[in-house]
């Protein structure tokens, strides 16, 4: 219960605000799995309704999944996020660890340069990127989608806020027990900012499940596509103006992440505050 | 078992000097208290002590052996912090067997899942468990090694910090101010259980605090400590009745010692407010004095006459045994506190006029420096000579 209730006219003129703007964010999702359990016919029918007056749900679903090689693609976007996320959170929380709590000459720089790294949009590194690995020869393989993601100033960022909240005493008594500093940062570190590391994770993942400008450029071959990719190729090819089908893909795509979220949102929020309020 | 020899430590953040030039001999199963206010450089020499901060200058011993360079897990010490330290994320069974899996188990039988196959690993980890079940009971948290610190109180946190500290039986116990986050009836109580410990243990342990009673009250040997300066060393007895400095007489002491600032007239007394005391030993006339005496040192006498401190009371403070009156003697700066029997309180009022007698052994000289002028010393002139030698 909130510490002060609002007078009803302002409570009502602000859920009226809240639902509103809930309910633009949710209509797309709603419209697409309401299409999505359409028969063709009344998907361009002029009238309005979200329930299908004839239920087409299990023809359109069984067409995602057969027509296209859909499963496929899920099976590679989560390998890519995956391992994307092993190899960042590998990465980031020593580098977090060296510039939150070591000290050395030039961290400030270091960090600086991270924080430069997080304005920059990773768009603007394609073409680099591009060419670095057709240099390298993993364009078009599974590494060409994980590696320009391995280091995330983002995820840098993060994890050094919430490791200064730790107390300087924790490490010490750490490095009085014997750890050394890559088990201070496994051991002590990760466990004790796991909200931040869940938080870090969803962004993580739901970003790169989504991610559709990288893997355009870095992957051709479709059995290396990941989840978005797949529908854009399925929509041109064989689905055509077949929007059922398409839109129970689309269904099937988003479900993880919605699942993975509701289920982990009590870490996602706090990790995201958690540094801010302490 | 460990002596620890501290020589000549420097050391500065940046430009400012944090300690300067403090050496302190520490013998094998020794007390020693830090003692001095915050920022004083204390909790700093800790440090260096456990090799978490790097000194400037100087060198420090550990039984023996040079720990100068020496990673913190080498030196074979423990250190319980303010803040106890514990790992959160850990119970309090995990928290205790971190230093001995660190020590006893090679870092593959430490790797997760993989680890608990090894052999050996099952084996090693059965003792540990043991050790630390002993360590728990000893310390009365046996019961409390499933649950994790976030679930304990104060107190109880306060143990773990100390078992995990004492499971991998160190040469030498460093304890930064363990005792400052608990409320004032438990500190009471770990003040005797720590001192306890000390005395089953039979080790070194170095102690810092800020709270003169627990320096008093655990230690075999206290070091004030101001401004990063070493000023006395001594047994807790000696540092309250025979201070070296006039700011260790100052900073020991509740309430603080009553300094009287006076100029010496002829030889053998001094004049404070208008009144001549008699002070002991041979010092040159002319010079100024502080006159240093603790409120306890008062007793009453009937009239005023040389010796003998005139006031107001202005305040009067009833402790229970004792009587803290604050009496504003004519001529000096601040109230003069004098500690009385209880007894007396029917016949003290605020406002009276009370004379104040003072045996002249009783009084402590200090020189316009703040150096302690001792009786048995022949003249101020023998001190600033031996002083100038010294610089």
């Amino acid at each position: 219960m909130s510490a002060h209730r609002l007078a009803p006219p302002s409570a009502i003129l602000r859920h009226a605000v809240l639902l509103i703007t809930g309910a633009l964010i949710l209509i797309p999702f709603v419209w697409m799995v309401s299409l999505s359990i359409k028969p063709p016919g009344e998907i361009f029918r002029a009238s309005f309704s979200f329930w299908p007056e004839q239920f087409y749900g299990i023809e359109n679903y069984t067409k995602a999944l057969t027509n296209s090689p859909l499963p496929r693609y899920m099976l590679n976007g989560v390998i890519v996020c995956a391992m994307i996320l092993a190899l960042q959170i590998i990465v980031c929380a020593p580098a977090a660890y060296a510039l939150a709590k070591l000290d050395f000459p030039g961290r400030n720089l270091l960090f600086a340069m991270v924080l430069i790294a997080l304005i920059l949009p990773h768009e603007v590194l394609s073409l680099p990127l591009f060419v670095l690995g057709y240099q390298v020869g993993i364009l078009n393989t599974y590494a060409a989608l994980i590696f320009p993601y391995v280091v995330s100033p983002f995820g840098i960022f993060l994890f050094r806020q919430f490791f200064k909240t730790i107390p300087d005493d924790v490490i010490h008594a750490a490095r009085l027990d014997g750890l050394s500093e890559l088990a201070i940062v496994w051991r002590i570190m990760v466990p004790m900012a796991l909200p931040a590391i869940i938080a870090f994770g969803i962004f993580s993942i739901v970003s790169h499940w989504n991610s559709l400008f990288w893997p355009l450029i870095a992957v051709r071959d479709q059995s290396l596509m990941p989840p978005p990719l797949g529908i854009m190729v399925f929509k041109n090819g064989e689905a055509g103006n077949d929007y059922g089908p398409l839109m129970a893909a689309s269904t099937l795509v988003v479900a993880p992440l919605i699942i993975a979220f509701l289920s982990a949102q009590r870490w996602f929020v706090e990790g995201l505050t958690g540094g801010a309020v302490k | 078992m460990a002596a620890i020899t501290i020589e000549k430590i420097e050391k500065s953040f940046g430009a400012t000097p944090v300690l300067r030039d403090v050496s302190l001999d520490i013998a094998d199963g020794e007390f020693v208290t830090l003692l001095g206010p915050s920022g004083c450089g204390k909790s700093t020499l800790l440090r260096i002590l456990a090799g978490l901060e790097v000194q400037t200058g100087g060198s420090i011993a550990i039984g023996e052996r040079v720990v100068d360079g020496v990673r913190p897990k080498r030196r074979d010490v423990a250190m319980v912090f303010q803040s106890y330290a514990l790992y959160p994320h850990m119970t309090v069974q995990e928290n205790m067997a971190v230093p001995l899996r660190m020590r006893r188990l090679s870092s593959i039988q430490r790797l997760p899942l993989i680890g608990r196959f090894l052999p050996g690993t099952k084996a090693v980890g059965a003792e540990i468990e043991k050790d630390v079940m002993r360590t728990a009971k000893a310390l009365g948290i046996g019961h409390l090694l499933g649950r994790k610190p976030g679930q304990l109180s104060g107190g109880q946190r306060q143990r773990v910090a100390v078992g995990r500290a004492m499971v991998r039986q160190p040469a030498v116990f460093l304890m930064d101010e363990p005792l400052s986050n608990l409320d004032a009836k438990l500190r009471v109580q770990m003040r005797a259980e720590i001192k306890e410990l000390h005395d089953r243990l039979g080790v070194t342990f170095v102690y810092v605090t800020h709270d003169q009673s627990e320096a008093m009250t655990m230690s075999d040997r206290v070091a004030v400590m101001l401004d990063g300066e070493l000023l006395q060393v001594a047994s807790p007895r000696e540092i309250y009745a025979d201070p070296d400095d006039r700011r260790v007489a100052e900073f020991i002491g509740s309430p603080k010692i009553n300094m009287l600032e006076a100029r010496v007239r002829d030889n053998g007394l001094a004049e404070i407010a208008g009144t001549s005391f008699a002070i002991p030993g041979d010092i040159t006339p002319g010079i100024s004095l502080a006159l240093g005496i603790r409120p306890e040192a008062f007793h009453l006498v009937e009239a005023g006459g040389d010796n003998i401190l005139t006031g107001a009371v202005r305040m009067i403070e009833h402790m229970g045994s004792d009587l803290y009156v604050h009496l504003a003697v004519p001529g000096t700066e601040h109230p003069v506190i004098a500690r009385l029997l209880a007894e007396r309180a029917p016949q003290i009022a605020s406002g009276q006029t009370l004379h104040l007698g003072v045996k002249p052994e009783r009084l402590l000289l200090f020189a316009a420096d703040g150096h302690r002028l001792r009786p048995h010393d022949h003249a101020s002139a023998t001190v600033l000579r031996m002083k100038e030698r010294v610089q």
